[in-house]
């Protein structure tokens, strides 16, 4: 659905985007991550056609943004980062206008835009002028907005950026329908665990270069992302935390009443292995589980801020 | 499906909506009038009592009609030149401002569509005041002096006006980001349009004639006429008094029995015609970056875009 090839922004002296590449197939929610500056904003409004780019190309569709911006536009929903409002619209008129900018007929609108206040849960709003709307309603409005052309692929830059958790909260369960109704969702956030429960992949960039992109699981594989292991057995544990100490991919352990918690930098055919050792040995093991690592780890394990430099 | 929905953009349509649901719409037409209005009545109290050598009062008649028209009619120009700035230089930066532009941008409406639709709806609102200030010029017609066909022209003239200043505005508005920038730069050229143009003739007619005042054959033709068609005071004044263009081209009463080269109020309308149409093309070339290639492109699709590529047709 989205193919990015070598993309590439400069502004100026000054890199937004080397040669970025990305595939996202139909139906993918795709995490963007990165800090601050590192080039979501630019690489999604590049695939919004409102920033042309310095080389290379992107596709949504099939269709080159920069020479068929007007077939792309059908198909994209495009939230940005900050976005505005006409003050003086009411809700419902907001929503017709966009429609009709999308070329809906009324009849059609008639229909779609009380199914659209009722999945961003604004129906009781939709009189209300838009400026006395609270932030997050704004935010869900502005997310029905996209939605009012029936897009197969949305855009949304930082949709939960500046809401309270319980309207982050009401943004990720809308999200979580959109991702049922089978849109390909790029989304990008700063706040990784809640991407973390609905995305699919993850892109993560930094100071404009694609650092890894693929499923989250698989990047979190293929960095050795260093595991908590944790151990409990019925006795032996202070001979079994000395045992612990001298095993390869250990880089570290820690005793406590709760049990062993180990560093483990191995992958999952060590972690067997480890624990048929502890059994040969003869040590009585409770449990053995992986502590979870989440999306900020990942995000914190790639972006040690040692590139670019 | 109704006139409006078939006639009225969707761009249009929010245009209007918003404009007119602010209080600031009314109070504008209101101290309009009111402006005018205080022009009209002022002009009859001072020649009615106030140039009055006998001390009693003097009878209004056709020719202060007539003065009393040509005093409105540049009141009136003067006031469309401060407002048509204001309502057309911050239509698309404001916008911007206001973060509202980038998704209007995504939507299926081209840029032509919301140029124009900006501009028409500011010329709209405009058009609205002028109108409304009928009510004033009809006391013109009550003691005559002034046909309809001068009331009708007038108003032309300030419609092709404010759409010369509106595009200007439009045209800013599209190329700087910040309003305040866009409206210091539009009323900049409203000045020189407004002002310069004028002191220019000025200086270069009394120059002309210096040279010339002595000479026994005086040139038939002066070039300095040009200049003023290009002052807005200029071509309405020829639209009220055709002679004007001639004498303008003929100086020191030389050859007045030749026609003028070309009546002000035309070279005006010719000038500032392709002003007008330069302004709105470059408004609608600026306002995406992103545009449809060129047919001859397309067909070579895997090319990758160079900087120079930078806008695309």
């Amino acid at each position: 659905m989205i193919e990015i090839s070598n993309l590439s922004k400069r502004y100026g002296n000054f890199d937004a985007l080397k040669d970025i590449n990305l595939t996202i197939s139909k139906g993918t929610v795709f995490g963007f991550v990165g800090p601050n500056g590192a080039g979501k904003s630019t690489t999604m409004s590049i695939l919004a056609t409102l920033v042309l780019p310095s080389s290379g190309t992107a596709r949504v569709g099939g269709y080159e943004v920069t020479e068929y911006p007007k077939e792309v536009r059908k198909k994209i929903g495009y939230m940005p980062d900050f976005f505005g409002v006409y003050d003086q619209l009411k809700t419902i008129e907001y929503l017709h206008f966009y429609g009709a900018s999308y070329n809906i007929p009324r009849s059609e609108r008639e229909k779609l835009i009380p199914q659209l206040l009722d999945l961003v849960n604004l129906s009781d709003k939709s009189d209300s002028y838009v400026d006395s709307l609270s932030r997050g309603m704004k935010q869900r409005l502005c997310l029905a907005r996209c939605l009012v052309h029936d897009p197969e692929v949305l855009i949304l830059d930082e949709p939960a950026s500046g809401l309270d958790p319980r309207a982050r909260i009401e943004m990720r369960e809308i999200l979580k329908e959109l991702k049922l109704m089978g849109k390909t969702i790029i989304i990008s956030s700063h706040i990784l665990p809640e991407l973390a429960e609905m995305v699919d992949e993850i892109g993560v960039i930094e100071h404009g270069v694609m650092v890894a992109q693929g499923k989250v699981s698989d990047i979190q594989n293929r960095l050795r992302v260093k595991k908590i292991l944790h151990i409990r057995t019925m006795e032996r544990q202070e001979e079994l935390t000395a045992f612990l100490r001298d095993e390869a991919f250990v880089s570290g352990v820690l005793s406590d009443n709760t049990g062993v918690h180990v560093h483990f930098s191995g992958g999952e055919e060590e972690q067997a292995s480890l624990l048929q050792q502890m059994i040969s040995l003869g040590y009585p093991v409770l449990s053995f589980n992986e502590a979870q690592t989440n999306l900020e780890d990942v995000f914190l394990e790639i972006t040690k801020g040692g590139l670019g430099q | 499906m109704n006139w409006s929905r078939k006639w009225i953009n969707p761009v249009l349509d929010k245009e209007f909506r918003l404009r007119m649901r602010t209080p600031r719409a009314m109070l504008s037409v209101m101290l309009y009038i009111l402006a005018l209005g205080f022009i009209a009545m002022g002009f009859i109290y001072m020649t009615m009592y106030l140039n009055n050598n006998n001390g009693g009062t003097q009878q209004f008649n056709s020719g202060m009609s007539q003065m009393m028209f040509y005093v409105l009619s540049f009141s009136q120009l003067l006031m469309i030149a401060f407002m048509a700035p204001a309502l057309t230089a911050g239509v698309i930066s404001s916008e911007r401002e206001k973060q509202t532009l980038s998704m209007l941008l995504t939507t299926q409406q081209s840029s032509m569509t919301i140029i124009l639709s900006k501009l028409l709806s500011s010329l709209s609102f405009m058009a609205l005041i002028v109108i409304a200030t009928l009510p004033v010029y009809s006391i013109v017609f009550l003691y005559g002096g002034i046909s309809p066909r001068q009331i009708i022209s007038l108003f032309l003239f300030y419609l092709f006006i404010m759409l010369l200043l509106g595009s200007l505005g439009v045209m800013f508005s599209t190329i700087f980001k910040r309003t305040i920038i866009s409206i210091i730069v539009t009323y900049s050229v409203g000045i020189f349009i407004f002002l310069i143009t004028g002191l220019l003739y000025l200086f270069l007619s009394s120059m002309w004639q210096q040279i010339y005042s002595g000479a026994i054959t005086p040139p038939s033709f002066s070039w300095v006429g040009f200049i003023l068609g290009l002052n807005p005071a200029g071509a309405m004044l020829s639209l009220f008094e055709p002679e004007i263009s001639k004498s303008v081209f003929h100086m020191n009463g030389s050859s007045m029995n030749t026609d003028a080269p070309i009546q002000l109020w035309v070279e005006f309308a010719l000038v500032y015609t392709v002003v007008i149409i330069g302004s709105l093309w470059i408004s609608i070339r600026s306002i995406r970056p992103v545009r449809r290639r060129k047919k001859h492109k397309i067909m070579s699709q895997e090319k990758i875009m160079e900087p120079s590529d930078n806008i695309i047709n």
